[in-house]
């Protein structure tokens, strides 16, 4: 039996307008999906053309959920985005060419080649780099949110994990060390249904992994992950709630991975028309709809933006491309931090 | 100065550094109402409030987790794992997340985890462990093993002001027995300089923690044969100060190794693998090593005094090696 919350979807623009979007706004979220897929999709090239060393993972069918909730977040807040959040680094500002210098394992990708795929953040941008390991982020979240609370700043941390990650003990001990304290953070599940090849009724035995967040004294919801509105108007309300001392949110956003675990993975165990089924709810084709049919956006609208996503890529790549690899003689430099490394606004 | 337990030195240190800058807070389990499993932090809480001396739910990876996230936040943490033992729990996030953070995110994560370490007092092989050398293994993390109340204080200090993740292994074998001399106002003592506890010119031991005490009561046996023993306390093993061991052993030609962690890949082997890379011609004895042997912390006490190095097996060791 559920005990989360259903979130219901949104409709009109008067919702909408309730929940702080104005049209600009909402194109720009369309804008920040658009970069969020192309990237991927260029990275999909990148990876075909022998460039990408390594696997290559992406998170197409969850740009609705990544761009939602960081659309949500407030500009001093941080988060901790994982391998199918690339829409999270989108909207908070990254810019798309440091990216694929990171895919190549170039020096100006964030990580300088020391890292690979979506293992970055920009945390200037209020991100923390995510580690294989995937739910060991959300307790790294609770602290970010314990130093806020002890300093009393009205600053909130967004910790993602998938419903695979949900079978760790992290999220228990980070939830429940949350839940205690009512820290301002929220938690963020890409319930994309499948870890690697395992299905969710082999990850946990709720119906929802939102169900578990009664018991550590918060609310869950379940919202669907291909409406971008819908987890917007969530995620704003519970990092809100966060913001103003009514503790933490988990809030899991339901989609399909619509690709294998990585690259080399064709997902022969999803069922076809499982893939069929939520192909038709495609979140930037059902955006788009909505947008043209709410917002009146325009065959001209639509040009001008898909255009200067095209660009913006096209310039990033080749950017990308001029990037130097890295040199092995810094190799092993920066294994420890220096006092100089404290010098930045978040350590302050 | 004022003479202080080696305990007491620490919590001289932890609330020097808390009362002279609000970011540092402590969080771990029973550290706040309880003072502590050892009391290091009785009265802190009242003293700094609920939100700087946290009571942690039982659960290593979410403190440790938190003290990376607000570490990068801005804080300084210092987390108490109970007993040294139970950093096993949280051994993934020390060396997936914060060893590596600096190195491959530029991100730095200055925190401090206090781990009360160490046998003696039948712990059984859950209470007593010493793992240092598992942690001086993983590149990012610093280990600080101190000896004394003097540097017990000095070192924790330096290790809340450095900008890494920096394991401080407290002996709880020390921590009312030994008592000492301590500065009382603030100050550090660097970490990665070895300490020499005792000057010699014929034998040299390496040690740290509380092996410093059992080769300073072999070494006085030794006086009485007329072998000087020279005793370098390391203080910190990781960073660790190989030029003052390399000096010591030019000096003497002979070396003995002694730690309380078990044998087989324990730091003693890094330090007789540098030794021997480095100063094989200054040597005039093959090296030895003097640990537990390789098998868990037993509990019974003749079992546990057969574990851990007793002062009778160095002075054997060292006559050894002063007739070789």
């Amino acid at each position: 039996m559920a005990i989360a919350r259903e979130a219901e979807p949104v409709g009109s623009l008067t919702e909408v307008r309730e929940a702080g979007l104005d049209r600009e706004d909402l194109l720009g979220i369309y804008r920040n999906m658009l970069i969020t897929r192309g990237v991927e999709e260029r990275g999909h090239i990148l990876y075909r053309q022998g460039k990408i060393p390594g696997s290559f993972y992406t998170g197409r069918g969850n740009e609705a959920a990544s761009n939602g909730v960081a659309t949500a977040m407030g500009p001093d807040d941080v988060g901790t985005p994982l391998h199918r959040d690339m829409g999270v680094h989108i909207t908070r500002g990254v810019e798309p060419w440091k990216i694929f210098a990171q895919y190549m394992g170039k020096q100006d990708g964030p990580t300088h080649g020391r890292d690979g795929n979506v293992h970055m953040a920009d945390a200037q941008l209020g991100m923390i780099a995510m580690v294989s390991h995937l739910p060991a982020m959300l307790p790294v979240a609770v602290g970010c949110a314990l130093a806020f609370r002890i300093r009393e700043e009205r600053r909130v941390a967004v910790a993602w994990f998938g419903e695979g990650a949900s079978a760790r003990g992290d999220t228990h001990e980070g939830m429940t060390l949350a839940g205690t304290r009512k820290l301002p953070v929220v938690f963020v599940c890409d319930n994309n249904q499948w870890a690697y090849s395992t299905p969710t009724h082999l990850e946990f035995a709720t119906e929802h992994v939102a169900d578990r967040a009664q018991t550590y004294g918060f609310e869950g919801v379940v919202i669907d992950g291909t409406d971008v509105l819908a987890v917007y108007r969530e995620a704003k309300r519970a990092i809100e709630k966060a913001r103003s001392g009514g503790g933490p949110t988990l809030l899991e956003c339901l989609t399909l991975r619509m690709e294998g675990h990585a690259v080399h993975d064709d997902a022969f165990y999803v069922p076809k028309v499982m893939f069929e089924r939520w192909a038709e709810k495609d979140p930037i084709e059902r955006y788009r709809t909505w947008l043209r049919e709410n917002v009146g956006m325009t065959d001209d609208d639509e040009d001008e933006i898909t255009t200067g996503v095209k660009k913006l890529l096209n310039d990033s790549l080749q950017r990308a491309e001029e990037s130097p690899m890295p040199d092995p003689a810094d190799l092993t430099k920066g294994v420890y931090a220096t006092p100089e490394d404290l010098d930045t606004p978040h350590h302050k | 100065m004022a003479e202080l337990t080696y305990l007491q030195a620490i919590s001289d240190g932890l609330r020097t550094e808390m009362r002279r800058n609000d970011k540092v807070f402590l969080i771990g389990e029973d550290v706040g109402v309880y003072g502590g499993a050892f009391k290091v932090s009785l009265g802190f809480q009242e003293e700094f409030g609920p939100w700087r001396v946290i009571d942690a739910p039982l659960a290593e990876t979410a403190i440790l987790g938190a003290c990376t996230g607000a570490a990068m936040m801005g804080m300084r943490p210092v987390a108490e794992m109970q007993f040294a033992d139970f950093v096993s729990c949280a051994w993934d996030h020390l060396v997936t997340v914060a060893a590596k953070q600096r190195w491959r995110a530029g991100t730095a994560v200055p925190f401090v985890l206090r781990l009360p370490s160490g046998g003696g007092f039948s712990g059984g092989p859950f209470h007593s462990q010493n793992p240092e050398s598992s942690f001086a293994h993983i590149p990012g993390l610093k280990c600080v093993c101190p000896a004394t109340p003097e540097d017990a204080k000095g070192l924790l200090i330096s290790a809340i002001e450095d900008p890494n993740p920096v394991l401080f292994f407290e002996h709880k074998h020390l921590y009312r027995r030994i008592k000492a001399e301590v500065p009382e106002e603030r100050y550090t003592t660097p970490i990665g300089k070895a300490r020499i506890h005792k000057e010699g010119d014929d034998l040299t031991v390496v040690t740290w923690g509380a092996m410093v005490y059992t080769a300073e009561e072999a070494a006085q046996q030794l006086d009485g044969d007329g072998v000087s023993v020279e005793i370098v306390d390391l203080r910190t093993v990781m960073p660790w100060d190989k030029a003052a061991v390399l000096e010591s052993v030019r000096k003497t030609s002979k070396l003995l190794v002694l730690h309380e962690d078990t044998h087989t890949g324990g730091f003693g082997a890094e330090i007789v693998a540098s030794v021997a890379e480095e100063a094989f011609e200054d040597l005039d004895a093959p090296i030895r090593r003097i640990t537990a042997p390789d098998c868990p912390v037993p509990f019974s006490p003749p079992l546990e005094k057969a574990y851990i190095p007793q002062v009778e097996d160095v002075v054997k060791g060292l006559r050894a090696l002063a007739e070789y």
